[in-house]
C-alpha cells in the first residue's frame, strides 16, 4: 500500500516535471523565433524560414531543462544534508588540496610533468601551454587585488599593456634586452598601479569597478590613437625574443625556452603569493576586505594597504606583459581589450577566489577550454559563455574554494580542535 | 554658433540613447545590486529583432506606420522576454552566492548572447532601414537637428517622466522601491520579491530595446557587437548620475553624450572615449556616489 503510494507520487512528480520542461521548451521556441528561424535578405528582398532550427531548440531545451532540474535537486539535497552537520563541511577537492599529504605529491607530479612537457608534445601544444601559464600568473596577480584585498578591478589588463608596451618600446628604440626590461616593466606597472590607486582610494565596490574599467579603456584608447608613441592600431612588430647568453635559438627552441621561463615565473609567483597570504600584509588585506572600519580600528593603515595591493597586483601583470611581448614579437592595442580583463577576472572567480590552486585550475580551464573546443569551431565562444554561466550556477564559490582558517573549541576534549589548514597557518 | 548648436543636439541624441540603456542598468542595480553586463546585449537583440521584423513586414508590403509600430512592439516584447529569461536562468539561482558570482555569470551570458546572434544571423554589418520619416515642419532647422534626433530626444524625456511617475505612484513602483531599500523587509510585508525583480528586468529590457531601435535607425547599421560598447557607455552614464537613481541615469546620459559630442567636434574624434572615461573618473573622485546618488552612510 505504502509502496504503491510512493510509486504514485514518483509518477506524478515525473509527469509534472515533464510538463514543466515542455513549457520551458515552448518558451524558448518563442524566444528564439525571430532571430533563429527567420533570416532576411534586405537587398534581395527574400525571407528564409529555418524551421529545422526551431525543432533543435525545442528538443535541446527540453532535455537541458529536465537534466538541470535533476542536478539542482541533487545540489539542494546535498546542502540540506550539510546543514544537519555542525562540523564545517569541506568539499572533496578542497580537502585534497589543503592536506599537505596529498598536495605535495600532486604538486611534485605536476612539476615533473611540466619539465618534460615540451619533450613529449609538439611546439604548438607547448605554445598553448605557455599562454595558459601566463594567465595563471595574471590570475594570481589579480587574486591579490580582488581575492585578498577585495577591491574589484575591471581594468587589470591596463597593467598588462603597460608591461608589454614598455618592453616593445624599450626594445625597438633603445635595444634593451628581455632580462633588463622584465624588472623595469614590473616596476612601471607597479607605478601605474599606484597612480590608479591614489584617486580611487575613497571609492567602494562597484564604483571602484567602473573607474578601473574606465582606466583600462583610457590606456587602450591612448595606445590606439597616439601614433607617434605607440604606432597606433598597427602595433609594434619585430620585438626581440629573449636571449640565452647570446646563443642563437631556432623557433622551436625559443618556444621551449619561453615555456621554461614561464614555468619559472609561475613557481616564483606561487611561492611569493603563498608567503604573502600568511604574512602581516596578507592578513591586513583580508581584514580590510571583511570590514574596513574594524580594520582601521585595529591600527592598519588603509591607504598604504590598499596601494600595496594595487601595486603588487600590477607588478605581476607587468611582468607577464613583458613576456607576452617577447613571446609574440608583435603587439597591438587589440590584445588589451576589456574582454581580456573579464577573462582574467573570470579565472579568479571560477577557480575560487583567494585560493591559489583554484586560480591555477581556473586559468587552465578557461584558457585551454577554447583551444580544445576548436573542434566545435564556430560554436566554441558560445559554449564558452554557457560554461561560464553554468560553473557559476552549480559552483558559485568557484571550482576550488578557499578554506578559511578556523579554530574551534571543543569543550569535551578541553583542547582547541584545529581544522584542516591550520597546519599551513602554523608555518608562517 | 551654429556649429555649437549642431554639436549640442547631436550630443543630446547620443546622450538620450545612453540614458535609455542606462535606465535599465540603474533599475536592476538599485534592486539586486548587480552590474548586469548582459544588458547591452539586450539592446543589441532589440535592434536585431526590429531589423528582422521590419524587413519581413516591408517585403510583405505593409504600410510604413504599421511597420514602425509593429517592429517597435516586437523589439520590446522579445527583448523583455530575453531579459526575463536571463534573470531566471543566470541570476536567480545565485542570488545568495558571493557577490562576484552573478557578475561573472553576467559576463558569460553576454559572451553567449553575442555569439548566439552572430551564429543565428550574421557577422556582417546590416543596413538598418530608416524607419522615422522626415516631418515637414522640421524643414527649416533640418540642417541643425534631424527629425530622427528630435524623436529620440523627445521620446527619451517622455519615457523618463513616465517611468518616474510609475515608480513614484503605482503599486508595483512602490513595491520596487521597497525591495530596493530592504529585500528581507519587503518580503516580510508581503511583497512578491521575485515578481518585482522580474518586472524590473522586463521594463529595463523594453527600454533598452527601444534605445536599440532608435539608434539603429539613427546610425543606419547594426552588427552583433554594438551592444558591448553601448553597454559600457550606458553603465558609465548610470554611475555618473549616481547608480540607482532614475533622473541620475538620464542626466548622466546627457552629460556623457554632450562631452563626447563636443570632444569630437572641437578636439578630435579619436579621443572621444578618452574624454568620456576621464570625465567619469574625475566626477567620481570629487563626488564618489555620482551626481544625484545618495551618499552611502556607513553604519558601525
Amino acid at each position: 500500500m505504502i509502496n504503491d503510494n510512493a510509486q504514485n507520487n514518483k509518477d506524478i512528480k515525473l509527469i509534472t516535471e515533464i510538463t514543466r520542461s515542455l513549457k520551458v521548451s515552448l518558451w524558448f521556441v518563442f524566444l528564439t523565433f525571430p532571430l533563429l528561424v527567420i533570416k532576411v535578405d534586405a537587398l534581395e528582398k527574400t525571407v528564409e524560414y529555418r524551421w529545422q532550427n526551431m525543432l533543435y531548440v525545442a528538443i535541446g531545451t527540453f532535455l537541458v531543462s529536465l537534466l538541470s532540474k535533476f542536478f539542482l535537486d541533487q545540489n539542494t539535497k546535498r546542502k540540506e544534508r550539510a546543514a544537519l552537520v555542525t562540523e564545517p563541511q569541506i568539499g572533496f577537492l578542497e580537502r585534497i588540496f589543503n592536506e599537505p599529504k596529498y598536495l605535495y605529491p600532486i604538486a611534485f607530479a605536476a612539476c615533473v610533468f611540466a619539465l618534460v612537457f615540451p619533450l613529449i608534445f609538439s611546439p604548438y601544444q607547448t605554445n598553448i601551454m605557455t599562454t595558459a601559464l601566463m594567465y595563471v600568473v595574471l590570475g594570481l596577480g589579480l587574486n591579490i587585488v580582488v581575492g585578498m584585498a577585495g577591491l574589484l578591478d575591471l581594468g587589470f589588463v591596463a597593467f598588462y599593456a603597460v608591461g608589454a608596451y614598455s618592453y616593445a618600446l624599450l626594445n625597438t628604440h633603445f635595444d634593451l634586452g628581455f632580462w633588463i626590461v622584465l624588472p623595469i616593466g614590473a616596476i612601471l606597472a607597479a607605478l601605474f598601479g599606484i597612480i590608479l590607486g591614489f584617486p580611487v582610494l575613497r571609492l567602494r565596490g562597484d564604483y571602484l569597478a567602473i573607474v578601473t574599467l574606465g582606466f583600462g579603456e583610457i590606456i587602450r584608447l591612448v595606445l590606439e590613437n597616439w601614433n607617434e608613441f605607440s604606432q597606433g592600431p598597427s602595433g609594434i612588430s619585430n620585438i626581440d625574443r629573449p636571449g640565452l647568453f647570446g646563443m642563437e635559438l631556432t623557433l622551436n627552441q625559443s618556444i621551449n625556452y619561453m615555456f621554461y621561463i614561464m614555468i619559472g615565473l609561475v613557481l616564483f609567483t606561487i611561492f611569493f603569493v603563498n608567503r604573502l597570504q600568511n604574512s602581516r600584509l596578507g592578513r591586513a588585506w583580508i581584514a580590510l576586505r571583511e570590514d574596513e572600519i574594524a580594520c582601521q580600528a585595529m591600527g592598519i593603515d588603509k591607504t598604504k594597504t590598499k596601494l600595496t595591493a594595487f601595486a603588487l597586483g600590477a607588478t605581476w601583470a607587468g611582468m607577464v606583459g613583458v613576456i607576452f611581448a617577447a613571446k609574440t614579437t608583435f603587439i597591438n592595442p587589440a590584445s588589451f581589450t576589456f574582454l581580456e580583463s573579464a577573462i582574467i577576472l573570470a579565472i579568479v572567480v571560477i577557480g575560487g577566489m583567494g585560493s591559489i590552486v583554484g586560480v591555477i585550475v581556473g586559468a587552465f580551464v578557461l584558457i585551454l577550454l577554447p583551444e580544445y573546443l576548436r573542434a566545435l569551431s564556430d560554436y566554441r565562444m558560445l559554449a564558452f559563455g554557457a560554461i561560464m554561466v553554468m560553473v557559476m550556477i552549480y559552483r558559485p564559490q568557484g571550482i576550488i574554494s578557499n578554506v578559511r582558517k578556523h579554530i574551534q573549541y571543543d569543550p569535551e576534549e578541553k583542547t582547541a580542535k584545529k581544522s584542516v589548514d591550520t597546519t599551513q597557518a602554523g608555518k608562517s | 554658433m551654429e556649429y555649437f548648436i549642431e554639436l549640442f543636439f547631436s550630443g543630446l541624441t547620443r546622450g538620450s540613447i545612453y540614458a535609455l540603456i542606462a535606465l535599465g542598468y540603474t533599475m536592476v542595480y538599485g534592486i539586486i545590486g548587480l552590474i548586469n553586463f548582459a544588458h547591452g546585449e539586450i539592446y543589441m537583440i532589440g535592434a536585431f529583432t526590429a531589423y528582422v521584423i521590419a524587413t519581413v513586414l516591408g517585403i510583405y508590403g505593409f504600410p510604413v506606420l504599421a511597420i514602425i509600430v509593429l517592429a517597435g512592439l516586437a523589439a520590446a516584447i522579445w527583448s523583455s522576454a530575453y531579459g526575463y529569461t536571463i534573470e531566471k536562468v543566470a541570476y536567480k539561482p545565485i542570488r545568495h552566492a558571493p557577490r562576484l558570482s552573478p557578475l561573472i555569470s553576467a559576463i558569460g551570458m553576454s559572451i553567449f548572447l553575442q555569439n548566439y546572434v552572430l551564429l543565428a544571423q550574421t557577422s556582417d554589418f546590416l543596413a538598418f532601414p530608416e524607419l522615422i520619416p522626415d516631418f515637414e515642419f522640421m524643414e527649416p532647422i533640418a540642417h541643425i537637428v534631424g527629425t530622427t534626433d528630435m524623436v529620440i530626444i523627445v521620446s527619451t524625456i517622455v519615457i523618463m517622466l513616465l517611468l518616474t511617475l510609475f515608480i513614484k505612484k503605482s503599486r508595483t513602483g512602490k513595491a520596487m522601491r521597497a525591495t530596493a531599500q530592504d529585500r528581507t523587509m519587503a518580503k516580510l510585508i508581503g511583497i512578491n520579491v521575485d515578481q518585482v525583480i522580474s518586472v524590473t528586468f522586463i521594463i529595463g529590457s523594453a527600454l533598452a530595446a527601444l534605445g536599440g531601435l532608435l539608434i539603429a535607425s539613427h546610425i543606419g547599421q547594426i552588427n552583433f557587437y554594438i551592444g558591448f560598447i553601448a553597454g559600457i557607455k550606458a553603465f558609465t552614464a548610470a554611475v555618473l548620475g549616481g547608480i540607482g537613481s532614475i533622473p541620475g541615469a538620464v542626466l548622466g546620459g546627457f552629460i556623457l553624450g554632450l562631452t563626447e559630442s563636443f570632444a569630437t567636434g572641437y578636439v578630435s574624434s579619436d579621443y572621444e572615449d578618452v574624454f568620456a572615461f576621464s570625465l567619469l573618473v574625475l566626477i567620481l573622485i570629487f563626488k564618489p556616489s555620482g551626481l544625484l546618488g545618495k551618499a552611502e552612510v556607513q553604519k558601525v
